[in-house]
């Protein structure tokens, strides 16, 4: 069965993420490659790219699409680079995948890649006093891993979550990734190490945060017609999520100072996390309960356990319990970041939800090695950008 | 007391010593409030209102969360050297049913903060600029 709004996932490739230093094109040059040939098909059979953009590395990173494809050399392919903050990729799959859903093409490239600098990412330069971005570094000093505390102690002070229990998200994912050939991180974590990690925005420990890193992924987006022409049983995106927040958003985000105020409208029944995937399940016609697995977006581990939530895996507050039976492990009824997540590979902002895709396409079709979850079927992606950009990506076989 | 000082955003809180406030705005057709203030455009997008009136927001709410930063931040961050770790608070104002951000008063850590608790709006300085002290709004515990 498939239904008319699905495209197959011929092909998918990654560059590993590191500290590499070098040009994000490499990179992504790297990643399509990859995807191509697991693709077997040519860079001269692509017709339309869509790139995601990186904001740190100049102009040709605000045209992506269009640098990667030029160092690939040009052949004449529709062109689009896009940007969504850490949800980019997720608009890059969603504009090629809208794309051949329309007829206008058969096959496209999706490709994201960065290089970031060393430590905190700050902002853009200058003196830009409208920009809230700027201003929450220039008033408060308020990096990301200061939303991240903010979201840690909320779940400790209102669900009871340990440090222990952030800890224990580490060790998971740590284990995940241990065998992962993309991964940066391949170490096996103990809690102890975990909990004596230096103190960053408590209660976030330095091993709670994922790291900045450079990395690049692609995939070859197929219409259904063309890709039965090449394979049986194609990998297939059942859905694609790009919500933005309902008002009043009620729930701090970054790069806001202040939540909106629901004085004139409640806040809307379901939060704007929890839509994320909400609209991707509906839109499948798939539930929570269908999941095999789920890559969430860990940007810390705290955050990880609120993920659990938003995506229907628990129910608020029940997130510590699946992580400490062992559900959200590999070998668990549903193992969550398979691939070691951020805690493994650091955030690679325009490739990360491109390289979730790629997760979920290994996954399904039973090429993830060691960290293969049995019987993979159905795979969830979700991941959210600042400035309100949801990402979720459902995937089946 | 050097002689003179500023606040780091001219327009977003009085400098009120004793009882400062945040400055927003607040939409005069459906009634939402704004910090920092708007004062172009309502954002519930079932309003189409386009005049404001300018309000003080409530000195006191109740914490939402609270984190803090041991490692400098980096620019526009002006950081102390050496650097003084600061915590940073959500507090939860009930009349304009929002949550503000701010940094905690120096003195006060994580360990006297939880979930709850009242706070009100301080002045601190955020960093000297020359011979200026150039000031905030910070959360600071009512019992402390």
């Amino acid at each position: 069965m498939s239904s008319d709004k699905e495209v197959a996932v011929l092909g998918v490739g990654m560059h590993p993420w590191g500290k590499w230093g070098r040009n994000f094109v490499e990179y992504g040059v790297h990643a399509a490659r990859a995807a191509l040939a697991d693709a077997g098909l040519e860079w001269t059979d692509v017709e339309f790219v869509a790139g995601g953009d990186t904001m740190r590395n100049g102009y040709p990173g605000y045209v992506a699409g269009a640098s990667i494809a030029q160092a690939l050399g040009w052949n004449g392919a529709q062109v689009a680079s896009t940007y969504g903050a850490c949800a980019t990729g997720a608009q890059a799959i969603d504009l090629a995948r809208a794309r051949i859903l329309a007829g206008l093409c058969d096959v496209a490239l999706v490709v994201g890649a960065d290089t970031t600098p060393k430590g905190f990412f700050a902002p853009a330069g200058g003196e830009r006093k409208t920009d809230p971005d700027w201003l929450r570094f220039h008033l408060l000093g308020a990096t990301n891993p200061i939303y991240f505390g903010l979201y840690a102690r909320r779940r400790m002070e209102i669900f009871g979550a340990t440090l222990e229990d952030f800890a224990r998200v580490k060790v998971k994912n740590s284990r995940h990734g241990l065998a992962n050939p993309n991964a940066r991180y391949r170490k096996l974590y103990t809690m102890e190490e975990v909990m004596a990690s230096q103190i960053v925005s408590d209660p976030l420990r330095l091993l709670d945060i994922c790291a900045t890193s450079d990395g690049g992924a692609a995939v070859v987006l197929a219409s259904m017609a063309f890709a039965r022409k090449r394979t049986a049983r194609p990998v297939r995106v059942a859905a694609v999520s790009t919500v933005t927040p309902r008002f009043p958003n009620t729930v701090i985000e970054m790069p806001n100072f202040a939540t909106d105020s629901a004085v004139a409208v409640d806040a809307p029944d379901v939060p704007f996390r929890d839509s994320i995937a909400r609209r991707a399940y509906e839109s499948a016609g798939i539930g929570p309960e269908d999941v095999s697995f789920a890559e969430v977006y860990d940007l810390s581990t705290a955050l990880e356990l609120d993920w659990y939530e938003n995506v229907g895996l628990a129910k608020p507050g029940d997130a510590e319990k699946i992580l400490r039976d062992g559900t959200t492990s590999l070998g668990g009824r549903q193992p969550v970041n398979p691939s070691g997540g951020l805690g493994c590979f650091g955030e690679a902002i325009p490739a990360q939800a491109i390289s979730q895709l790629c997760e979920l396409a290994w996954q399904l079709r039973g090429q993830a090695g060691e960290r293969q979850v049995a019987g993979a079927k159905v795979g969830l992606a979700v991941n959210q950008g600042l400035f309100g950009h949801g990402s979720a990506v459902l995937a089946k076989i | 007391m050097s002689a003179q000082r500023r606040p780091a955003m001219d327009g977003w809180f009085t400098l009120d010593d004793a009882a400062p406030q945040l400055l927003g705005t607040r939409c005069t057709a459906c009634g939402t409030y704004f910090f920092p203030r708007e004062a172009a455009f309502c954002r519930n997008p079932r309003c189409a209102g386009s005049e404001f009136e300018d309000v003080p927001l409530s000195r006191r709410g109740r914490l939402w969360s609270f984190t803090d930063n041991r490692y400098p931040p980096p620019p526009p961050y002006v950081a102390s050297d050496p650097f003084e770790p600061y915590a940073v608070a959500a507090v939860e104002l009930e009349r304009e049913k929002m949550v503000v951000l701010g940094q905690v008063v120096r003195g006060v850590g994580c360990d006297q903060l939880h979930a709850g608790m009242e706070m009100e709006l301080a002045l601190e300085m955020l960093y000297r600029d020359g011979d200026t002290d150039v000031v905030t709004w910070k959360w600071r515990p009512v019992h402390v």
